[in-house]
C-alpha cells in the first residue's frame, strides 16, 4: 500500500513537472503575472510529492518489506537501520529517486529563498529546473521504478554489497548528489538568462550562492569518497582517477572555473557569455557522469548493474537537456553584451588564467576517461588509461594554477602591477621557498616532485595569509584598526582566504604523505615482531568475532615504542552472510605525526598470516585542508551580499542641492 | 614394544604430514609471494608492479591487488627481473601476452598520439581563444584621455553650481 | 551568428554519437586477445588424475582444435559444460581440456560428475600456462588452426548461440582452410 503511495505520488510529480515547466514560460514570455505565479507553488507542491515517494521507499526498505522488488534485491533483515536506510540510495532505482529529491529540493529552495529574484527569470529558472525534472520522472517510471513489486515475495532480501556497509560510505552519495544536482541551479539560471537574452552582474549575484553551495556539496561528497576509499579498501590509496571518479570531479573542476569566472561578471560585467557556457557545461558533466555510471559503458567499481535501455534513454535526455541548451546558448549568445574591459595584468586576467587551466584540466580529465571508448569504437584497438596519465596531465596543468592563485587577490581590478604584487608577496615567497628548500636539504627522500609540493603548498597557505594581512593592513596600522577591518570584512573575502589555505593544506598533507610512506608485506606467525616508521608491531594471533550480519576475522597486533606500550591494532577480514564478497578493515592509529596502519591478509595454511603495515605522515593535514576548503565555502555563503539581492525601489525625489540621495543598496 | 609403538606413531605422524604436505602441494599458489632476496632486484620489481594494471579488478595496480592473478603476475615479474630482464622487457613479456591494455600507463604510440598530446593541445588552443578574445577587446584599457577645455568648464559648473 | 559559438554543440553531437554507438558496441570487459595470429606457447602439462595423458603444445599441431580452459571451482563453467560434452560427442573438433590453478582431486571428480569431453587434459597447477595463453579468468575458450596459431579467444561461458555463430564457424572454416592447402 506505501509502495503503490509512493508510485502515485511520483505519478503526480510527473504531472506537475510539466505543469512547472510550460505554463510559468510562457507566462513570463507573454508577461502574465498569473501564469507567472504557478511556478512557486507548483515547485513547493513537486518537491512535496517526490519527498511522499522518497519516504515511501524509505519505510519500505526500514520494514524490510520485500514485497518491493528494490527491497528484495538490495537489503536484509539483519542489516542494521541505519544500513537499511542508507540501502535506499545504494541502488540504481533508490539513487535516481534521491536524484529527482535533491533536484526538486533545489527548486523549492528557490521558490522559498529566491524573494530577491525578479518574479520573471524566477519563474522561468523553475519552469527549466522542472523540464530536467521531468526527464528523470520519466526516466524513473518508465525503466526504473523503485516501486515495483515482486509477485512471489522472498523470505528474505539479498542483502547488500557489504562495502556499502559503512558510515563514510553510506552518505557519500547524498552529498554528491547534493553537489552535482545542485549545479542543476546554475544551468537553470543561465538557461532562464539566455530565454531572457540578458546577463547583468545582478544575474551573477544571484547565481553564486547556488552555485557556492553546490560546490561545497560536492566538494564534501568527493572527500567522504577518498576518506572512505583510504581506510576501507586496504592499502590507504584515495584516488584512483577510476571513471566514475573522474564523473565527481569533473563538475568540481568546471564548477570551481564556475565560481571564480561569476564573480567577474558581478564586478566587472564581463565574460559573460563565458560564464554562461561554463555553467551548462558543468551541469552537462553532472549529467554525463549520470550516463556513464548507468549505463555500462566504461567499467568501474562504481558501476551499477547495467542495462542498455537505460543506457539509451539517459543518452537521448542528454541529447535533449544539453544540446538543447548549447544550441541556445550559440543562437543567443551573440546578445550578451560585453562591459568592463581589462588589462591581461589583473586580478580579471588573473581569473581569466584560471579558468583556462580548470577548463583545460577538465578537459584532460574527459579525454583521459573517455578514450579508451573512443579508441575502441574508431579502431578497435584497447588501451587503458589510469592513475599515470592523469597524474603525468594533470598536475602540470594545475602546478602554474596554484602558483597564480596566490596573485589573483594582490592584483586590482582592471590594470595591476605584477611586480607590485609580488613586493607585497615577498615574505610568502621566502618562507614558502624556504620551507621546501630546508626540507629538500634536510629530509631524506626528497624529488623535485615532493620540493615542487610542499612549496606550491606552502605558498598557497603563506600567500592567503600575506592577501588577508594585506587586506587588514597587519603591521602598517594599529592593532585595533586591523581587527576591525578583519570583523567588517566580507565574508567573500573570508572564504576565499579559507578555501585558498586549505587547498594548501592539502597539498602539503597529500605530498608529504605519498613521498614519505612506508609500507613493510610479509607473513607473519603469531609472536613475531615487524618494525615500520620506528614502531614494532607484534603480531598476538586471530581471533573469530561475529557481527550484526558477518563473521569477522580480527587480528590483534600490539605496538610499542622504543620498548614501551603504545596501542593495539585491531584490522577484520569480514565475510558477510548474504554476501560472497569479504571486506577488510585495517586497524588504524592516528598520531600527531601521521597514521599507523595494519592489514590482515589471508592465512598460509601453515600457522602464518599474510600481513601488511604502512605509515603514513601527516595524512590527517588532507582531510584537514579539505575540511578548512569545505568551511571557506560556508562561510561565503553567509555573505551578508547574498542575501542582497535586486537594489529596493528608490524613492525617485529630485536631488536638490544639500539634499542626500537615498541611500544605495550596499554591496562593493 | 614401546619401539613399535614409536614407530606406529612416527608412521601415522608421518602419512598425515605427508597427506597434508601433497593435499597443499596440489596447489600452489602463495598467499603472499615472497620478495626477491636481492633488494635492488626487489625494489626494481616493485616499480614493476606499480605499472602493471591487475585486470581482475578495477583501476587497480598489481602491487596493490589481492586478486589470484595479481599475484601471479608479481611473482612471473619478479622471475623475469631475477633471469636478468630490464624492466622494460618484463613489462614487454606481461605486454606480449596481454596486450596494451595491461599497462596502467598508456603507451607512447600512433594510436594513442592523441591522447599523449591531447591536453598540450587542448591548452594551446584555451591559450589562443584567451588571446583571441583580448586582441578583441581594443588596447585603450583605461588609458587616460585628458578632457578638452569645454568638459573641463562644464565639469566645473557641475561640481560648483554657485560660482 | 557568431561561428565559433556553435562548437560547443558541434563538439557535443560528436561525443553524443561516440556514447551511443559505444552503448552498441563496445563490450568494456573484454579484452582482446593479444594472441590472435600467433603460435600457441610452449608447455607440456602432466594430465590430471583419472585421465590417460598430459597435454602438450605438440598436440595442437596437425588438426584445427579447440583448448577450453576450466576450473571446478569455476561456476560458470559448470554452466557451459554441457555444450562442451556435446561438442566432444559430436566429434567435428577435438577439444582439449587446461585445467587452471585447480587441485587434481577436484577436477577429476568434477570430471567424472558432469562428463569428460576433452581428448586430453593439462593441469595447470600454478597458472603460469594459462598466462603464456594470455589467460585472465575462466572459462576461456581458444581455437587453434592446424599450423597450431591461435585463431580466436571467446572470454566467458559459451552459450549456444555463440558455439553456434563464432565458435564452430570459425573452427569450419580453418578445417576448410587445411584441406584446400592440404589438396595443393
Amino acid at each position: 500500500m506505501i509502495a503503490e503511495l509512493g508510485h502515485f505520488a511520483l505519478i503526480l510529480a510527473l504531472v506537475v513537472a510539466v505543469v512547472q515547466g510550460t505554463v510559468p514560460l510562457i507566462g513570463a514570455q507573454t508577461r502574465s503575472a498569473a501564469w507567472i505565479a504557478v511556478a512557486r507553488p507548483a515547485a513547493n507542491a513537486q518537491f512535496a510529492f517526490v519527498a511522499i515517494a522518497f519516504a515511501a521507499l524509505t519505510y519500505s526498505f526500514v520494514v524490510s518489506d520485500f514485497s518491493v522488488l528494490a527491497v528484495a534485491k538490495n537489503s536484509h533483515t539483519l542489516k542494521p537501520l541505519m544500513y537499511k536506510i542508507t540501502g535506499v540510495w545504494g541502488n540504481h532505482e533508490g539513487s535516481l529517486l534521491l536524484w529527482i529529491l535533491i533536484l526538486t529540493l533545489f527548486g523549492a529552495a528557490v521558490a522559498w529563498f529566491g524573494t530577491n529574484l525578479p518574479p520573471g527569470l524566477r519563474a522561468r529558472v523553475l519552469a527549466v529546473q522542472s523540464l530536467i525534472g521531468v526527464g528523470f520522472l520519466s526516466f524513473i517510471l518508465w525503466t526504473s521504478n523503485p516501486f515495483e513489486r515482486v509477485l512471489e515475495v522472498p523470505f528474505e532480501g539479498n542483502g547488500l554489497n557489504p562495502l556499502l556497509q559503512d558510515p563514510g560510505l553510506a552518505f557519500h552519495p547524498p552529498f554528491l548528489y547534493l553537489g552535482y544536482v545542485g549545479f542543476s541551479m546554475a544551468f537553470s539560471f543561465a538557461v532562464a538568462a539566455l530565454i531572457e537574452g540578458r546577463v547583468d552582474p545582478a544575474w551573477a549575484r544571484w547565481v553564486r550562492p547556488w552555485t557556492l553551495a553546490a560546490w561545497t556539496f560536492l566538494t564534501i561528497g568527493i572527500v567522504l569518497g577518498s576518506w572512505w576509499a583510504y581506510y576501507e579498501l586496504g592499502w590507504g590509496g584515495f584516488w584512483f582517477w577510476d571513471p566514475v571518479e573522474n564523473a565527481s570531479f569533473m563538475p568540481w573542476l568546471a564548477g570551481t572555473a564556475l565560481l571564480h569566472s561569476a564573480v567577474v561578471v558581478e564586478r566587472r560585467d564581463t565574460l559573460k557569455s563565458w560564464t554562461i557556457l561554463l555553467a551548462i557545461l558543468t551541469f552537462s558533466l553532472s549529467l554525463l557522469g549520470t550516463f556513464i555510471v548507468r549505463s555500462g559503458i566504461l567499467t568501474s567499481v562504481h558501476a551499477f548493474a547495467t542495462d542498455p535501455e537505460r543506457g539509451y534513454f539517459i543518452l537521448g535526455f542528454l541529447v535533449l537537456v544539453i544540446g538543447g541548451s548549447l544550441i541556445l546558448y550559440a543562437v543567443r549568445a551573440p546578445l550578451l553584451k560585453s562591459g568592463g574591459l581589462f588589462a591581461p595584468v589583473s586580478r580579471e586576467g588573473a581569473l581569466v588564467l584560471n579558468n583556462l587551466l580548470l577548463a583545460t584540466a577538465t578537459a584532460t580529465v574527459l579525454l583521459g576517461t573517455l578514450y579508451p571508448l573512443m579508441l575502441d569504437l574508431f579502431t578497435g584497438k584497447k588501451v587503458s588509461v589510469g592513475g599515470p596519465f592523469f597524474e603525468a596531465t594533470f598536475f602540470p596543468i594545475m602546478a602554474p594554477l596554484l602558483a597564480a592563485a596566490v596573485f589573483g587577490p594582490m592584483l586590482p581590478w582592471k590594470r595591476g602591477d605584477l611586480m607590485g604584487a609580488f613586493q607585497r608577496l615577498r615574505v610568502a615567497f621566502f618562507v614558502s621557498a624556504g620551507i621546501a628548500l630546508a626540507v629538500w636539504a634536510f629530509v631524506s627522500g626528497s624529488s623535485w616532485l615532493s620540493t615542487l609540493g610542499i612549496a606550491l603548498g606552502a605558498w598557497l597557505v603563506a600567500g592567503s595569509f600575506a592577501s588577508l594581512a594585506e587586506r587588514i593592513k597587519l603591521l602598517r596600522a594599529p592593532l585595533t584598526d586591523s581587527l576591525s577591518r578583519a570583523i567588517n570584512m566580507p565574508r567573500a573575502a573570508w572564504g576565499m582566504t579559507l578555501a585558498h589555505t586549505g587547498l594548501g593544506i592539502f597539498l602539503l598533507g597529500g605530498t608529504i604523505m605519498l613521498t614519505w610512506q612506508t609500507e613493510s608485506i610479509q607473513v607473519m606467525r603469531p609472536g613475531e615482531t615487524v618494525t615500520v616508521a620506528g614502531y614494532e608491531l607484534t603480531f598476538q594471533g586471530v581471533g573469530n568475532i561475529p557481527g550484526p550480519n558477518y563473521m569477522a576475522e580480527r587480528a590483534l597486533f600490539s605496538v610499542s615504542r622504543n620498548g614501551e606500550p603504545f596501542t593495539n591494532l585491531l584490522p577484520e577480514k569480514r565475510a558477510y552472510v548474504s554476501s560472497s564478497m569479504a571486506t577488510t578493515e585495517a586497524g588504524i592509529k592516528a598520531t600527531w605525526a601521521g597514521d599507523l596502519y595494519a592489514v590482515i591478509g589471508d592465512a598460509d595454511g601453515k600457522g602464518g598470516w599474510a600481513t601488511r603495515f604502512f605509515f603514513k605522515p601527516f595524512v590527517h593535514w588532507m582531510w584537514i585542508g579539505a575540511s578548512v576548503m569545505v568551511l571557506g565555502g560556508v562561510v561565503s555563503l553567509t555573505d551578508r551580499r547574498h542575501r542582497v539581492g535586486a537594489p529596493a525601489q528608490r524613492r525617485k525625489t529630485a536631488i536638490g542641492p544639500g539634499q542626500a540621495p537615498a541611500p544605495q543598496m550596499a554591496g562593493e | 614394544m614401546q619401539a613399535l609403538v614409536r614407530l606406529w606413531t612416527g608412521a601415522i605422524v608421518a602419512l598425515m604430514m605427508g597427506f597434508s604436505v601433497a593435499a597443499h602441494a596440489q596447489v600452489v599458489t602463495e598467499i603472499i609471494d615472497p620478495p626477491l632476496e636481492d633488494p635492488v632486484l626487489e625494489a626494481r620489481a616493485q616499480a614493476v608492479h606499480k605499472l602493471i594494471r591487475c585486470l581482475v579488478c578495477q583501476n587497480q595496480s598489481i602491487h596493490d591487488s589481492n586478486a589470484g592473478l595479481a599475484r601471479d603476475l608479481r611473482i612471473i615479474v619478479r622471475d623475469r627481473i631475477a633471469a636478468g630482464d630490464t624492466n622494460d622487457q618484463a613489462i614487454q613479456y606481461l605486454v606480449d601476452r596481454y596486450g596494451d591494455w595491461v599497462l596502467l600507463k598508456p603507451p607512447l604510440k600512433a594510436s594513442t598520439i592523441v591522447l599523449w598530446l591531447g591536453p598540450f593541445l587542448i591548452l594551446l588552443l584555451a591559450g589562443w581563444f584567451a588571446w583571441a578574445y583580448f586582441r578583441a577587446a581594443p588596447s585603450q584599457v583605461a588609458k587616460a584621455v585628458p578632457l578638452t577645455e569645454e568638459e573641463q568648464r562644464r565639469l566645473a559648473e557641475l561640481l560648483d553650481p554657485e560660482a | 551568428m557568431r561561428p565559433m559559438a556553435y562548437m560547443p554543440p558541434v563538439m557535443f553531437a560528436i561525443v553524443a554519437v561516440a556514447l551511443a554507438l559505444g552503448l552498441l558496441i563496445v563490450k568494456p570487459k573484454e579484452i582482446p586477445s593479444a594472441l590472435i595470429g600467433q603460435p600457441v606457447p610452449e608447455f607440456d602439462l602432466p594430465s590430471v588424475v583419472g585421465t590417460p595423458h598430459g597435454f602438450s603444445n605438440a598436440d595442437l599441431i596437425g588438426n584445427v582444435s579447440i583448448v577450453n580452459v576450466f576450473a571446478s571451482w569455476c561456476l560458470p563453467c559448470r554452466a557451459e559444460h554441457p555444450l562442451w560434452v556435446e561438442v566432444g560427442e559430436g566429434g567435428l573438433v577435438p577439444v582439449y581440456g587446461l585445467n587452471y590453478k585447480d587441485s587434481q582431486e577436484n577436477a577429476s571428480k568434477w570430471l567424472a560428475d558432469f562428463g569428460d569431453p576433452y581428448t586430453s587434459i593439462g593441469a595447470d597447477l600454478n597458472g603460469r600456462v594459462g598466462v603464456d595463453f594470455g589467460v585472465y579468468g575462466v572459462p576461456e575458450t581458444f581455437v587453434i588452426d592446424g599450423q597450431g596459431f591461435i585463431q580466436l579467444k571467446f572470454i566467458g561461458p559459451i552459450d549456444r548461440f555463440a558455439l553456434e555463430n563464432e565458435i564452430l564457424p570459425m573452427v569450419q572454416e580453418l578445417q576448410a582452410l587445411m584441406v584446400a592447402e592440404g589438396a595443393e
